[in-house]
């Protein structure tokens, strides 16, 4: 099990009470794809993706972006099982969208990155440590029913 | 992995002239941030008195780095043979696993990114992500 500090888990809940969903999860979905190309695999049919304007305007990639990052919604409510609370999200992504775990390393240093630019100085390095660690639990869990 | 194609080079060029004169505390908050985000990067500076984030020896570091940084910035056209001292440096004197690049690069593109939100769009990341992984593979030039 993972052990939280309570800065960590008061950490966790402060940054996702004041998430603006439609505005990062979008931003970070785009950035993936733009970034890291090769992400764009799983989304042939997401219509045009030629170019960053193109990702940055394209309405499929700005729903699934904010979907991805309500996914993460669960796991803020259950800190303390992680595991099992992606443990069906975990096979659909490894049996049905045969997405490879790597990617998923990828989507969350981007959504580092657009946290940053959202929380500002506020982001500190203990802050980032502990959003780090949360989605790097995430990640594991994600990828753990992969066989 | 991939060549930095002339957009890539501009966009590194044009995006560091907002980094001109704030190098040292953008290369300070990036090395406190691998120190506490990456606890493990810790282990390659046993010899400091004091490992906090904030610490003189961290900031100390950060400044140097980012230095490094900057300067492969004006050898972005030839990388490998611009940084062979360093190479040389890190292959036989620090001997840092390389991995640990890939780390210090995200630290600074989130400083990057909490610095200058409206800059740091999307293209410029990817061109300064090119680079820093087109520098992190010049600096393991020599490693074997």
């Amino acid at each position: 099990m993972v052990e939280w500090t309570d800065f960590e888990r008061a950490t966790i809940v402060d940054i996702f009470s004041k998430m603006q969903y439609e505005v990062v999860g979008p931003a970070a979905l785009a950035r993936c794809l733009i970034v890291y190309p090769w992400t764009q695999r799983y989304f042939g049919n997401f219509g045009n993706l030629y170019n960053a304007a193109a990702i940055s305007g394209n309405p499929m990639v700005a729903k699934h972006g904010t979907t991805i990052l309500h996914g993460l919604d669960r796991a803020v409510k259950n800190m303390d099982d992680i595991k099992s609370t992606y443990a069906e999200l975990s096979v659909l992504h490894s049996e049905k969208l045969h997405v490879d775990p790597d990617n998923f390393k990828l989507l969350s240093d981007c959504l580092t990155i657009v946290v940053a630019a959202q929380l500002g100085k506020e982001f500190t390095g203990k802050v980032q440590a502990a959003f780090q660690k949360f989605l790097a639990v995430v990640v594991s869990s994600l990828g753990r029913q992969y066989h | 992995m991939t060549t930095l194609t002339a957009k890539d080079k501009d966009a590194v060029r044009t995006f560091w002239a907002n980094v001109s004169g704030k190098e040292e505390d953008i290369g300070s908050d990036a090395v406190a941030r691998m120190l506490a985000v990456y606890p493990q990067t810790k282990t390659y500076f046993s010899h400091w008195k004091d490992l906090s984030p904030s610490s003189p020896s961290a900031r100390k570091h950060g400044i140097t780095v980012m230095k490094g940084v900057a300067d492969a910035v004006s050898k972005i056209d030839d990388l490998k043979g611009g940084l062979l001292t360093l190479s040389e440096l890190h292959a036989f004197t620090l001997r840092v696993d390389p991995a640990n690049f890939k780390i210090i690069s995200h630290c600074l593109l989130v400083v990057l990114s909490i610095k200058f939100p409206n800059d740091f769009t999307p293209e410029v990341h990817v061109a300064l992500d090119k680079f820093l992984a087109a520098l992190a593979l010049a600096l393991a030039e020599k490693y074997r």
